[in-house]
């Protein structure tokens, strides 16, 4: 605990320096924005803004794009509350009460409470990251190829299986993820592999041009074309204060929204969305008075608030631990730290304590950051709302493809932009989940990798994976999810069509946030 | 092999569970002259970026989706595309210093 003290001291050090707070607050603000603007997630916003990155230190550029991921958790609230759309799929629920609130004049109180809820979760869930992530990277430190393998292979499983959607379609998506990170030279052989006469794809299809095509040009293709006039309206400052009231009954779901979005966000999946969902409705049922819920609850507004920043915090915890991202953000930031020379996994603790700590101590001066952006400067935010969208989105198909050629000066990146922008806007318009496709190119290498060294331990016997227990568990962990995804499926081929009877909830929540 | 296995494997069973699935011609495709046109201006810029430069490049696909496709007045749209070209050139290239490619007669 002393030695935690200590690390978390120096890591406050480290986030205190000039540069690492101007990272920060440039990360917290940018995020806002992204948070604000429907038609921009922190997905596509933090996949444009990957290659401003590149000029900086590991730390600064890990500190702003982590910014940018909670500060979009605060500012999707924003437009939720006071116009009832919003920012991003995270921000869905705080629209049911929070819009109410708004027209019963709560407003502020609302704003208030949300802001105080994230605050406190934000906060509180970073002591979780710090208390949880270095013990879990100590004890993957036991982790040989095979038990590495079977990780990121339970990791894709558990993503496919909580994505919501059929898993066979997940599945599918992660395979041609994986698929698209065989391509370039072979790191154990030298051979070139599916280049097809293009020299430029030697260090592979690069992460940046599929990440901003899949989610950055697919979002714009999906919403362009469609025209919205809101009412904007801003809260005075001294209507931001909650009553004695609505204090007291947000406190319990703001402590239960950080409980419970800390440990879903740990689990591989879309945890920020899923656990503002599953807070909302654990408040309904708690509450005595359920009824109230859809009239202006302030428990349906700071629970699931608390909640979707929570698992913020909690989606990091793998990621920094064992190198494994949760979902398609994590896997980003983790291609961003690659980028910056810094492997990841369970060595990431030991080798970059300064980058480790002084990005767990970013996040508490983040959160305070984010408390004063998102209150007393809430209507500054709200009126760049006023922007038509018919200048937005051809500025940030502009700056997309500026950020994806900057990244290693080619044409042919900013082809794959194009290529994977119109891929991911033909799947999503059929209900296939993109974001296995980019986990599964960031996790290809280290997957091959450590399945050919597994190999190579075994003599070329794939019993290796069930003789070793740590992998021969996680796979088998990994064959049940499988399994209990396919069940639909199976029930649907053998007892009529019950198939994809499984609801369709990221798509609904996606047409929602674009609406 | 494996991988194009288990992409075959889903494929088909994405295929077999999709008779209860909406149909193709059922989808709303209200945004595809939107997509057509933003598509082929990401065509437009692979092809130009580096033969008539960053700023030439990306004022005349701004110029060109605010006009052709969001009708707006040629001078509001020329203007926007203009200004938005040249900042952002001064900010990456001369400020943080991330090479843009330059067209004929440097610009």
């Amino acid at each position: 605990m002393v030695e935690t003290l200590q690390n978390l001291s120096s890591g406050f050090a480290t986030a205190l320096s000039p540069a690492v707070l101007l990272y920060a607050f440039v990360g917290c603000v940018v995020g806002t924005l992204v948070g604000l603007l429907p038609g921009v997630g922190p997905l596509a916003g933090i996949s444009l803004l990957l290659p401003a990155t590149f000029g900086l230190s590991a730390t600064n550029a890990i500190v702003l794009l982590a910014g940018i991921y909670y500060g979009a958790m605060y500012g999707g609230s924003t437009t939720s509350i006071l116009m009832r759309i919003p920012g991003e799929a995270a921000s869905v629920m705080t629209c049911i009460d929070g819009y109410a609130m708004t027209q019963k004049g709560r407003a502020g109180a609302a704003l208030a409470l949300s802001a105080v809820g994230s605050y406190v979760a934000g906060t509180v869930s970073v002591v979780g990251l710090m208390l949880l992530a270095p013990p879990l990277a100590e004890f993957a430190l036991r982790f040989g190829p095979p038990e590495n393998f079977a990780l990121l292979v339970l990791g894709l499983l558990v993503l496919a299986y909580m994505s919501g959607g059929s898993m066979a379609k997940a599945l599918a998506m992660a395979a041609l993820g994986l698929l698209l990170g065989m391509v370039g030279i072979d790191t154990m052989s030298g051979f070139f592999r599916f280049h097809y006469g293009i020299v430029e794809l030697g260090d592979g299809i690069g992460v940046v041009p599929t990440a901003v095509g899949l989610f950055g040009i697919s979002e714009i293709l999906l919403s362009a074309g469609k025209t919205t006039k809101t009412e904007i309206r801003t809260p005075r400052l001294r209507e931001l204060m909650p009553s004695r009231e609505e204090w007291r009954d947000s406190r319990g779901a703001i402590a239960r929204g950080t409980v419970l979005g800390f440990l879903i966000g740990i689990i591989p999946g879309p945890g920020h969305v899923i656990s503002s969902f599953v807070s909302y409705a654990l408040e309904r049922r708690l509450s005595k008075h359920p009824e109230r819920f859809g009239h202006g609850a302030v428990e349906g507004v700071a629970g699931p608030e608390a909640a979707n920043n929570s698992a913020t915090s909690g989606a990091f915890v793998p990621m920094l631990a064992l190198g494994l991202p949760s979902g398609a953000i994590p896997a980003i930031m983790l291609a961003a730290m690659m980028i910056h020379g810094i492997s990841p996994g369970p060595l990431l603790i030991q080798q970059q304590p300064q980058l480790f700590w002084g990005f767990i101590a970013s996040m508490y001066v983040g959160n305070v950051v984010l408390l004063i952006l998102n209150l007393p400067f809430v209507g500054i935010f709200v009126n760049l709302l006023r922007i038509p969208y018919s200048f937005l989105y051809p500025s940030i198909l502009a700056f997309a493809t500026l950020g994806v050629y900057a990244v290693n000066n080619s044409v042919v990146d900013v082809w794959i932009m194009a290529a994977t922008g119109l891929l991911g806007y033909v799947l999503r318009k059929f209900d296939f989940e993109i974001a296995p496709i980019v986990l599964g190119l960031v996790l290809a290498p280290m997957m091959e990798l450590s399945f050919r060294q597994s190999l190579a331990m075994s003599a070329g016997h794939y019993g290796i994976f069930v003789t070793r227990p740590i992998a021969a568990v996680m796979l088998g962990i990994g064959l049940v999810l499988l399994l209990l995804g396919l069940r639909p499926f199976f029930a649907g081929a053998w007892g009529g069509r019950a198939a994809n009877d499984r609801a369709p909830a990221p798509r609904q929540q996606e047409e929602e946030s674009r609406r | 092999v494996l991988l194009a296995l288990t992409l075959l494997v889903c494929s088909l069973a994405v295929i077999a569970s999709g008779a209860s699935g909406q149909r193709v011609a059922e989808l709303p495709w209200t945004e595809g002259r939107h997509a057509v046109a933003i598509l082929g201006t990401c065509v437009f810029m692979a092809l130009a970026l580096e033969r008539f430069g960053y700023r030439l490049t990306i004022f005349v696909a701004l110029l060109g989706l605010l006009v052709l496709l969001e009708r707006k007045r040629w001078f509001v749209a020329a203007g926007f595309a203009l200004g938005f070209a040249l900042a952002t050139f001064y900010l990456f290239n001369t400020l943080l210093r991330v090479p843009l490619p330059l067209g004929p007669f440097r610009f």
